[in-house]
């Protein structure tokens, strides 16, 4: 019991800070929210020193498992969570609206998501999940006093629910096929006694709750409207953290309970993946507003990071690995940006309100270019090489049409992200932003710039840690 | 023999409870007989040996949602009548649709449904001997399953602060004790004497 508590070190650590941060804040009210902040930032940075210095172990009977693969995940999951918390410290101080439980539900969120990656049986995939999705709706409508706000939460609440639902149908199924809960003891039953109809029905349906919280098409009509209407840091932290912990999520629950019913699952990833691609480089031709853009945007990305899990090889889980780095640091760069547009003390969206850019603010817009142009796919930036890897890896596992699908809506989909960089450096400026970005927003811009653009000369590293904590999976 | 006369007679309430309870005009009646079939059902657990879930299917059911229900029905003054209107005009596209999934079902699950053997052994297994089922249950719930136990805790929390941070105002004007300010009053701060001149008082 002790080495199981142990193994759940970093876990135990945001679970007692996040309470112990509930509690001050219940005395001392929403003055203390700076403090909290800071408080929570520390205790993730201790979950992370814990995360990478663990061992490998599985606790609670298999429930709960620890590998190169969930620390990978789980690292990032908190580096962003972390910058996301800083993040919405200051846009809640811009708006005015400080309250202590927001740092709270940032934490509980993040430990949702921990607890999904390791999550090596349903019942504790399940947990996992609910946990991080019931912070993420309350955060969604956090603006209690702003309609957008409001609907954007309930519509999230509604249609998570709604995916949990088919996402506990598939379980059901599936346990009633194999008798068991557990990851492994699920592959064993498959590879037993094949896949009967049962399985696949149940196999059906957990995809399709999956793809519901990854925003994949046919299940994205929530996203857009939740990131209009939800508080920007709100919407990094759903586009970084959140989809990485669906996506590692997604990964492990395919990948190790059912390699063996690897060609009943893989047209169902293939036809999601393609149909997302499509309609992430579509649909946000016709966007105005930067955040229902970003929707759109993200939606497409999951498309290409799915491709590398169709392949269901070592490689594309490695290049999938590299893509969530990829998204999820260059998503907190422009979502930074997209917080500190602000005129006469609101905060503004539109693409029309960047123009000129380049002549008011020649760094902001430079890191934002940057960004657009690695999401769009341009060489010599970060983006490219997250796309060439999963490309390659569908390629290597004789998938060429989605592939190829794959490379069309790349092109097709980096003319919005050009234009955005257009409207900031050739349009007649707009009026400028006011209030000044702040140290620790521009550090953080700067990181994620600093990250795209200076990629390309030291690749090694992050992919040699992407391919050890994808070898995990496969042993 | 005595358990099939028991069945039949609790599953016959059951049913008839639980048709009363979409058929009844008022909702108080509705709620009335939704609890008449809780304790139905909890009977039918009875007898299959499961007196836990019987006893969670009262304390739970019966105890709380059904008596927030009552609450709901009587406090909010909703039209019940009106809300069916709309009803009747879904019923027969409503049934259609859920017979052809149901049809559906029936042909791709019963042609060829097929379990593991784990999945009968599983199903197969005994509650341990000499101990009731509750027992049994808080034996593996505290140590085997603890782990699911505290995060199923932790969603709790997290529901409830949900609750408390989408609904909780501070509202202005509402008048509160404070013991403090009470006790800390000196004739001071709520007399002041007036000295009215004769005749000047009106």
């Amino acid at each position: 019991m002790t080495r199981d508590l142990l193994t759940l070190l970093p876990e135990l650590i945001l679970a007692v800070g996040a309470m112990a941060a509930l509690l001050i804040g219940a005395f001392r009210g929403g003055k203390a929210t700076k403090f909290l902040s800071g408080l929570i930032v520390l205790v993730m940075a201790a979950g992370m020193y814990f995360v990478l210095t663990a061992p490998d172990a599985s606790a609670f009977r298999g429930a709960f498992v620890v590998d190169g693969f969930s620390r990978f995940a789980k690292a990032l999951i908190l580096l962003s969570a972390a910058l996301c918390t800083m993040m919405a410290q200051r846009f809640f101080e811009d708006e005015g609206r400080v309250r202590f439980e927001l740092p709270v539900l940032i934490a509980f969120s993040t430990l949702g998501m921990l607890l999904m990656v390791s999550a090596a049986s349903f019942i504790s995939l399940y947990l996992g999940l609910e946990l991080q999705s019931l912070a993420l709706y309350v955060l969604a409508a956090f603006n209690r006093d702003s309609a957008r706000s409001t609907e954007a939460g309930l519509k999230y609440f509604v249609l998570g629910a709604l995916s949990s639902g088919m996402l506990l149908y598939g379980i059901s199924l599936i346990y009633g096929f194999t008798g068991t809960t557990d990851f492994a003891g699920v592959a064993a039953a498959v590879k037993a006694a094949g896949t009967g109809i049962g399985l696949i029905f149940g196999l059906v349906f957990l995809i399709a709750g999956l793809a519901f919280k990854l925003s994949a098409v046919p299940f994205h009509m929530w996203a857009p409207d939740v990131y209009e209407g939800a508080p920007t840091p709100i919407v990094a932290f759903f586009s970084s953290a959140a989809k990485v912990a669906a996506f590692v999520l997604f990964i492990r629950t395919i990948l190790v309970p059912f390699p063996q019913a690897i060609h009943q699952w893989q047209q169902v990833v293939i036809a999601v993946s393609v149909l997302s691609m499509a309609l992430g480089a579509v649909a946000a031709i016709g966007q105005n507003n930067i955040k229902r853009l970003m929707a759109y945007s993200s939606i497409g990305h999951m498309g290409y990071g799915l491709l590398g899990l169709a392949a269901g090889t070592q490689l594309g889980v490695q290049g999938m690995l590299f893509y969530l780095v990829f998204y999820a640091v260059t998503n907190i760069g422009v979502f930074v940006c997209i917080q500190a547009m602000r005129r006469d003390g609101e905060a503004v969206e539109t693409i029309a309100d960047l123009a000129g850019l380049a002549r008011t603010r020649p760094k902001m817009a430079f890191a934002l270019a940057a960004l657009m142009l690695s999401l769009a796919g341009l060489p010599p930036l970060a983006g490219i090489f997250a796309k060439v890897y999963v490309f390659l890896a569908a390629v290597e596992a004789h998938l060429y049409i989605p592939a190829l699908l794959g490379f069309l809506a790349s092109c097709m989909g980096a003319y919005y992200y050009l234009r955005i960089v257009k409207v900031m450096y050739f349009d007649e400026p707009a009026r400028p932003f006011e209030g000044v970005m702040g140290a620790g927003m521009g550090t953080i811009l700067a990181l994620s710039g600093l990250f795209t653009i200076l990629y390309v000369f030291m690749p090694a590293p992050l992919l040699y840690a992407a391919g050890t904590a994808a070898q995990s999976l496969f042993r | 023999m005595l358990q099939a006369i028991a069945f039949y007679f609790f599953s016959a309430i059951l049913i008839g409870a639980a048709f009363m309870v979409i058929a009844a005009r008022n909702p108080v009646h509705s709620v009335l007989f939704l609890i008449l079939s809780f304790f139905n059902a909890a009977a039918l657990f009875v007898l299959l040996g499961a007196e836990f879930l019987a006893m969670i299917l009262v304390v739970v059911y019966v105890g709380a949602v059904a008596v927030l229900f009552l609450f709901v029905v009587m406090m909010l003054d909703v039209d019940f009548t009106d809300l069916k209107r709309g009803a009747q005009q879904y019923l027969l596209p409503g049934i259609a649709v859920g017979g052809v999934l149901a049809l559906e079902l029936i042909f791709a699950i019963a042609w060829r449904w097929t379990v593991t053997p784990h999945a009968i052994g599983a199903a197969a297994a005994a509650a341990p001997a000499g101990v009731s089922n509750t027992v049994a249950l808080g034996r593996i719930l505290y140590t085997d399953y603890i782990y699911y136990f505290q995060v199923a805790g932790l969603v709790l929390l997290v529901a409830m602060i949900g609750a408390i941070v989408l609904t909780l105002r501070k509202r202005p004007g509402v008048r509160r004790q404070s013991v403090r300010r009470q006790v800390s009053r000196t004739p001071a701060d709520a007399m002041t004497l007036i000295d009215v001149e004769p005749g000047q008082g009106a």
